[in-house]
């Protein structure tokens, strides 16, 4: 019996207590007799191991850009116990093929809990629905069927996708974004643009899409999940739609709560994500929303870029962010202001997506379930620095903040994989494990 | 910080007037002259000078004989000084060409803002002779040049500041050395030529 | 003033020295020798990633009238089409000693890019960056009107503008606002410079966002002119890809709504200038009769922007801060 007793740690509720682990799922501290291991959590907050819906792990075919091991390594910096990878790698995550092989590199890998996202359509092109019901019944267990990066735009197509999920509780998480007003877009369409002369990313070509897509959700009676929405209008749409009773769910990313279009003053890409940084209201809409539940989790986009696809002129540059070793600091930080507890930080960050994604042994620390869990440390101010992450990708829009939250321990299924500020041994995922329940 | 007067207001006068005949008598009168003043303080002692001559000759018109000529454009510190912004050039009757120029500044130091001249000269246009009228000559000469004309030479040390008042920038008319000074502020406007 | 990437960065004084230099820069031209010493032994690279023969020559030309030696390196379209990066074509610049850069570029803020990432240490002129700015086409449209409203030569030497500013003034720039990187840089530097800027387009044509901007904003253009004693209209070029991209239902229908025909520009203030950046759609945006008019300040216009470009290279490719201790040297 392989046991570890954490100590004295402070509960999302905000009690302290003990946390036992014994053969990889959460025990009753009161059965971990002489355990192998003691760890002295005093002064550290115990959350259940983060649930990351939305990241780019590029592998295959961007192994320049990021590999399945070295996204892992950042997920267990960053207390993510359970990722999810988006389905634009080369060549795309839509057939059992390619997504059984993430799923095993996740697996080599040994630092999370690797969960692959498969295609809507073929090829991301938005034409012909992807085996959906070949990458459910694969070895990777796809639940979650996304093209993101594009918008599944073809309304028909859209309702077909929803509709057939349903089958194997499926859900589709959309890329909103209406091609036709975004042809060429840079950045927020507003005053910022205007002055700086950049082609806008209007917000109504994130709205209208949500808007017609949860009118499709109702109509199918479908799940929907509508990744990183960045507008308040979109957060209106959202709220009119769960108050209609329609099965949306929806997600923020960490860099929209905290960073405006003003950054694009710099001209400096690293500010350069799709959908664009917007503004404050947008910013003050989101962390409302993310506090009241009308957004329900926060989704990385970690999104790592070598550094030729950052290093040029704004217009030429890549999209994206790497944003998991930051995500709960700068989550945190960005709440701060809000009526928000550790156990909301909790929900956002890992029970709901946990729920939504269906991953049963993540998202709490009760007893039974698998043991995922991460120690931080709060009020441990810190400056951020990309070049000491794990990720590959050194474009991260943080560069140089101060942060209070630190990720102290990660546990995997009880493997300590982050281990006092630095990563541990990875996790050997066995042919019998609860991580194949 | 000790500063005294070497020349005032009426000393001044007499100095430009006493130029005004050694110009005329080297150049056997007013015709084809041309009182070119380098900016700042020259420009008005160019048109002081054009003045005295036409007192002498009746005939001479002294707005026609005065003008001023900027150096910047060919100075030889434009890299290592302050950024520097170019003064109005004005010819009186548009050109130099076959005419005698006589280039006019307050302080000769180390020869650099004349020799600036003579290229600002060349650059627009191809003068019969070129003279050179200074008010004051305070020696450590860096160039080979000297000046045709002198109002005062006034041996001084490198480390003094030697300044010129104008009543047309500076309100008044004085010629002042100023001792060496440790806070580097000075409170006159010119200070002749860095060596 | 260490580049010259928007018009926003220039304080009112900055923008009337820059235009006062470019006076004394504009007397050179009429010289015997058409060259000053100033930049003698310093290499000006000109960095043209889109292609501009007109922005290109007169920078050349301003250059070489300093005696600055020029380096051109024309490269369509954007870096990375090359497998080069911004960052390598820098740093190749700074490895063979450019001592300035004058970069254009499609795409916006690439000029900003260069000279904020520390990849080159040299001054960074914008040529015109994207739907940007393109500050020195506007230095030389307010070097033309304050001639203008000084009631001097549109361009060649004169004396009477130096000092002056632009307070008064009423300019109406007429057109694609929404792509014109002219546009933007003029609303900055004539506002600054105290004149009263109104833009005149069809709503497609203008940004979202221009609300914010100091500036009076028509969709009328007839109303506009009857209602503004205009010193100066700007009529901007209408690319003619914006036909097919349904900013307007025809090129017919733009010049009736938006074009300066005859009939407006004689309803225009007899004073009123007529300006355009060049080169003019005729009986697009621009009527023949309103080209050709005396009005018309166009070739004035190219001629001043060599003096103004001469102006910038001059003030950030000279003298050095305060802190690296000129004296106050030969006065």
């Amino acid at each position: 019996m392989n046991s570890t007793l954490i100590r004295a740690a402070r509960m999302p509720d905000g009690t302290r207590g003990d946390i036992a682990i014994v053969d990889g799922l959460f025990a009753d501290p009161a059965d971990a007799v002489s355990p192998s291991t003691v760890i002295d959590a005093d002064g550290l907050l115990a959350l259940p191991g983060l649930v990351d819906m939305h990241t780019h792990l590029r592998e295959p075919g961007r192994e320049d850009a990021e590999t399945v091991l070295t996204g892992s390594r950042a997920a267990a910096a960053g207390g993510y116990t359970a990722v999810h990878a988006m389905a634009n790698t080369s060549p795309v995550a839509d057939t059992a093929g390619v997504v059984e092989q993430v799923h095993r590199l996740g697996r080599a890998a040994g630092f999370t809990q690797v969960v692959p996202v498969g295609a809507v359509t073929v090829g991301l092109e938005g034409s012909t629905l992807a085996e959906l019901g070949a990458m459910a019944d694969s070895g990777a267990r796809v639940r979650m069927f996304s093209d993101d990066g594009h918008c599944v735009w073809d309304p028909l197509v859209m309702r077909r996708a929803l509709e057939y999920v349903k089958a194997f509780d499926g859900i589709i998480a959309q890329h909103a974004q209406e091609p036709r007003l975004t042809e060429g877009a840079q950045m927020n369409e507003g005053a910022v643009s205007a002055q700086l002369g950049l082609p806008g990313w209007p917000a109504v070509a994130e709205e209208s899409i949500i808007a017609r897509d949860v009118l499709l959700a109702e109509h199918v009676g479908s799940r929907l999940h509508v990744c990183h929405v960045s507008t308040a209008g979109s957060v209106e749409l959202i709220r009119w739609a769960k108050a209609r009773g329609i099965r949306v769910t929806a997600e923020v990313t960490p860099h929209h709560l905290i960073l405006t279009d003003e950054e694009v003053r710099s001209y400096d890409p690293v500010f350069k994500v799709n959908p664009p940084l917007r503004t404050e209201e947008d910013v003050h809409a989101l962390r409302a929303a993310l506090a009241d539940g009308t957004i329900d989790v926060v989704g990385t986009d970690h999104a790592p870029h070598p550094a030729e696809h950052k290093c040029v002129e704004w217009t030429a540059a890549a999209m994206g962010m790497v944003g998991m070793e930051t995500a709960l600091p700068v989550v945190a930080h960005a709440m701060a202001d809000l009526d928000f507890s550790a156990s909301d930080l909790a929900r956002v960050m890992s029970a709901r997506p946990a729920q939504i994604a269906g991953l049963t042994h993540h998202g709490s620390l009760q007893i039974g379930t698998g043991a995922n869990l991460v120690l931080v440390e709060q009020d441990a101010a810190h400056t951020v620095d990309p070049d000491l992450h794990a990720t590959m990708g050194r474009n991260s829009p943080f560069r140089g903040r101060t942060l209070g939250t630190r990720i102290v321990d990660t546990f995997l299924f009880g493997q300590r994989v982050y281990a006092a500020g630095a990563l541990g041994a990875p996790l050997a995922f066995t042919e019998a494990g609860p991580w194949n329940d | 910080m000790k500063q005294r007067t070497v020349l005032d207001g009426p000393e001044i006068h007499r100095a430009l007037t006493r130029i005004a005949h050694e110009v005329l008598e080297a150049n056997k009168g007013p015709g084809g002259l041309v009182l070119l003043g380098v900016p700042t303080r020259g420009v008005p002692l160019a048109a002081r000078l054009a003045e005295a001559i036409a007192r002498i000759e009746p005939n001479a018109d002294a707005s026609a004989l005065a003008g001023a000529l900027d150096i910047t454009m060919h100075r030889d510190d434009l890299r290592s000084g302050r950024l520097r912004s170019a003064e109005p050039t004005h010819i009186p009757g548009g050109t130099i060409d076959g005419r005698t120029v006589v280039l006019v500044d307050d302080v000769l130091f180390s020869g650099r803002s004349v020799r600036a001249a003579l290229d600002a000269v060349s650059a627009i246009g191809r003068p019969e002779a070129v003279r050179l009228a200074v008010l004051v000559d305070r020696g450590h000469r860096r160039l080979p040049i000297r000046a045709d004309h002198v109002g005062k030479n006034i041996p001084s040390a490198l480390d003094e500041r030697v300044g010129v008042r104008v009543r047309e920038i500076d309100g008044a008319d004085a010629v002042t050395i100023t001792g060496p000074d440790t806070d580097g502020t000075s409170g006159d406007s010119a200070q002749g030529e860095a060596p | 003033m260490k580049h010259l990437l928007s018009t926003a960065d220039l304080s009112r004084i900055e923008a009337i020295e820059l235009l006062d230099t470019a006076e004394e820069m504009s007397l050179v031209s009429t010289r015997e020798v058409k060259k000053l010493p100033v930049l003698r032994g310093l290499t000006v690279v000109n960095l043209f990633f889109e292609d501009s023969t007109r922005t290109r020559i007169s920078f050349e030309a301003a250059a070489k009238r300093l005696s600055a030696d020029v380096i051109t390196f024309s490269a369509k379209g954007s870096s990375v089409s090359k497998g080069e990066s911004l960052q390598d074509t820098a740093q190749t610049l700074s490895a063979m000693g450019a001592d300035g850069v004058v970069i254009r570029h499609s795409g916006s803020g690439a000029p900003h890019r260069l000279a904020t990432s520390g990849w080159i240490d040299a001054p960074v002129v914008n040529a015109g960056d994207g739907t940007h700015e393109h500050p020195t086409q506007a230095l030389l449209d307010a070097f033309t009107l304050r001639r203008v409203l000084a009631g001097l030569p549109a361009s060649g030497p004169a004396d009477g503008a130096r000092g002056l500013a632009l307070d008064g003034a009423v300019v109406g720039i007429v057109g694609d606002i929404l792509h014109s990187r002219v546009a933007r840089s003029n609303v900055h530097l004539l506002t600054t410079l105290g004149a009263r800027v109104v833009l005149i387009a069809p709503p497609t044509l203008l940004p979202i966002g221009a609300d914010t901007w100091q500036c009076d904003i028509a969709y009328d253009l007839d109303a506009a002119i009857a209602e503004h004693s205009f010193d100066v209209v700007m009529m901007l070029r209408v690319q003619q890809e914006r036909m097919q991209q349904a900013f307007f239902p025809t090129a017919r229908e733009y010049a009736r709504r938006w074009g300066l025909t005859d009939t407006r520009a004689r309803a225009l203030p007899a004073h009123c200038a007529i300006m355009h950046p060049g080169p003019m759609n005729r009986g697009f945006e621009i009527g023949a009769a309103a080209a050709d008019s005396p009005r018309a300040v166009v070739l004035d216009q190219v001629a001043n922007g060599v003096s103004v470009r001469m102006s910038v290279l001059y003030r950030l490719l000279t003298g050095q801060s305060a802190a690296a201790g000129g004296r106050e040297g030969q006065s």
